[in-house]
């Protein structure tokens, strides 16, 4: 049971950002819940790459017979973590756009297009 | 080293790097720029059409990136490590849409947008997101499929909203971003679940060890979730008509054939990776209903709008609803006899969609360009001088509302023929939305274009005339001659889905 923490912390994390999205009006409040899910897919992406008393795998500094945690995982967050940053900063940038013409980050009056 | 066994890759490493080249040639001048761009796409084009001829008359086409040989798709030990691009008759078919749709809308742009309103900008996004949509249809890995769909999501969220100077776009443009990436963020959570269990990526091999656990249940669901969410299909449609409304029309029609993409993406995991275990109807139970959910919703909607880009985005919104219906009929039982017919439905629906709307979505783009608006209610009487984009618009609406002897007829003909079978009330959903999908376009059309001269209207450039007139061919083209392009090309993209999964494992994994 302690061995999956991780990975409950990580749901934990992901139903947070899911909340804040549902419940938050603010422009900004959202793209934090959006980013909260992303850290949450992330740590989970690392979490399973995880080996019982690995270390980093770095082939050129460990000694023979060590065990290694898994590589692939964490290349695949690095790219998950920069294209998180690439959409963040977008949505951030709309944000910016949004409040420069209506003066307001409420999702509530900002409400031209509906229907 | 000859250029066809590199097709693949070179098909979604060209438009990349159109795309960032791009701006660079725009600083040097103006012509180069457009030069620069012509090539890339025809480059482009020319490739996705000669690798769907290679696909259709040699089988599916294996490329490994980083290996020494390109066909040395599996390690060592029988274990693919390497990101693979595997194209089949679908791959290849889908491939051809995006390249239709891709070279009308750039042709179009290049008279459409305007030189000091970011012209550059529109258009290195717009090869930016070809080269996603390409990478989405092609690739043979689930990550690597994952990273492609995040590039078109940013990709067409900045188009969307690119236009900083009016405060509509960006408004859309959140809403379809912050969706867009929770859609993505499913996706990865269940490539990410795959992997923790299978410790690979490749969707063949993915394929060939999926047992149907109860953590690939949830990880099906919730790539359903993602990738419905990122086609539009309701309850997740709310941003489809707000971008498609507000993205200047030769990048909505490319978001349409976007959301194409992401339905590919769907089949390919009902049928490929989970091609192997899928019994359970309830799947197909879903995808039908909220298929016609779809397009009953939306093309309501479609009634009770007063913006023309909208009310094209529903009537769009409500072909998905289509394609939901003719694909999910075969997800619904372990191979019905009606299910080939279905799914050459569902897939011959695709193209002739993307043609169909891309259609609508210029020629409301002329519409807009020459009055100034899109509002329904301001607008009439420019039939006078907008004699070929009423026309266009006209053949379009017909089109889209499957009227014989359009496109649109033959493929929604096997839709109604195959749902049929299952149960008739699908049929009258789908022939009803059908009727009021005319009712509406029929209505659009007379307001827009015909009565009273009101104002004067700027003629439309020959190259937006161009590029409707290309979609214009090819929706009479499959309309006259719907048995020639059913066997050539919806066949074998139909064949590769219903019984091609062991021939696209066999080709990955080797025997």
């Amino acid at each position: 049971m302690i061995g999956n923490l991780p990975f409950v912390a990580c749901m934990i994390l992901i139903g947070l950002g899911l909340w804040t999205l549902l419940s938050r009006r603010n422009l900004i409040k959202l793209a934090i819940g959006i980013t909260l899910i992303e850290k949450g897919v992330n740590l989970f992406l690392v979490t399973l790459g995880y080996v019982e008393q690995g270390v980093a795998p770095i082939y050129t500094y460990t000694q023979p017979g060590v065990t290694m945690v898994l590589p692939t995982p964490q290349a695949l967050t690095l790219t998950s973590i920069v294209i998180g940053m690439a959409t963040t900063a977008l949505m951030l940038a709309f944000a910016v756009v949004i409040y420069r013409h209506r003066g307001t980050l409420d999702a509530r009056k900002i409400r031209e297009l509906k229907g | 080293m000859s250029l066809g066994t590199h097709l693949p890759i070179l098909a979604i490493a060209v438009p990349l790097l159109g795309a960032f080249a791009l701006p660079i040639f725009a600083k040097v001048h103006k012509r180069l720029r457009d030069m620069w761009a012509a090539a890339v796409g025809a480059f482009t084009c020319a490739m996705v059409i000669a690798l769907a001829v290679q696909v259709l008359s040699t089988g599916v086409v294996v490329y490994t990136l980083g290996a020494t040989s390109p066909a040395q798709t599996v390690a060592p030990g029988g274990f693919p490590i390497r990101i693979t691009l595997t194209v089949d008759g679908m791959s290849a078919f889908m491939g051809l849409i995006s390249a239709l749709v891709g070279l009308a809308s750039l042709i179009y742009a290049f008279q459409f947008l305007k030189e000091d309103q970011g012209k550059p900008l529109a258009m290195t996004l717009f090869f930016l997101l070809w080269a996603g949509m390409l990478g989405m249809e092609y690739t043979g890995d689930m990550f690597n499929f994952f990273v492609f769909l995040e590039i078109t999501s940013i990709a067409a969220c900045a188009l969307i909203g690119y236009r900083t100077w009016e405060s509509r776009p960006a408004e859309a443009a959140f809403k379809t971003m912050a969706l867009y990436t929770v859609g993505g963020l499913l996706v990865l959570l269940a490539v990410a679940i795959l992997y923790g269990q299978y410790g690979a990526l490749n969707i063949a091999y993915l394929s060939s060890k999926i047992g149907g656990s109860q953590l690939d249940k949830i990880a099906l669901g919730l790539l359903l979730g993602g990738l419905l969410m990122k086609a539009g299909a309701v309850p997740a449609h709310m941003w489809a008509p707000d971008a498609y409304g507000e993205a200047p029309a030769q990048a909505a029609m490319v978001l349409v054939a976007n959301t194409q993409a992401s339905l590919y993406g769907l089949w390919r995991v009902l049928f490929t990776l989970f091609g192997g275990v899928l019994a359970a109807p309830a799947v197909g139970w879903l995808v039908v209903s909220l298929g016609t959910l779809t397009l009953l919703v939306a093309v309501l909607m479609a009634v009770l709008q007063r913006d023309l880009g909208r009310l094209i985005a529903y009537g769009a919104v409500s072909q998905i609803g289509y394609m939901l219906l003719g694909v999910g009929l075969v997800a619904l039982a372990s191979r019905p006899d009606f299910g080939l017919v279905a799914m050459q439905g569902g897939i011959f629906h695709m193209m002739n969609d993307a043609a169909t709307v891309g259609l609508l979505m210029l020629a409301a783009g002329v519409v807009r360009r020459a009055a100034g608006t899109k509002d329904l209610t301001a607008l009439g009487g420019l039939g006078h001088d907008l004699k070929w984009t009423g026309g266009f618009f006209f053949l379009g609406a017909l089109a889209l509302a499957g009227i014989p002897p359009f496109n649109g007829f033959a493929s929604k003909l096997l839709i109604y023929e195959s749902s049929f079978r299952l149960s008739p009330l699908l049929t009258a959903v789908a022939v009803l939305g059908s009727i009021l999908l005319l009712a509406v376009f029929a209505r659009a059309f007379q307001g827009v274009f015909l009565g009273p001269k009101m104002r004067e209207a700027e003629p439309a450039p020959v190259g937006m005339l161009v590029a409707m007139g290309i979609l214009a061919a090819v929706i009479l083209a499959m309309g006259l001659a719907p048995g020639f392009f059913v066997e050539h090309l919806v066949t074998p993209a139909a064949r590769a889905l219903w019984e091609g999964r062991d021939l696209y494992l066999a080709a990955v994994l080797g025997g």
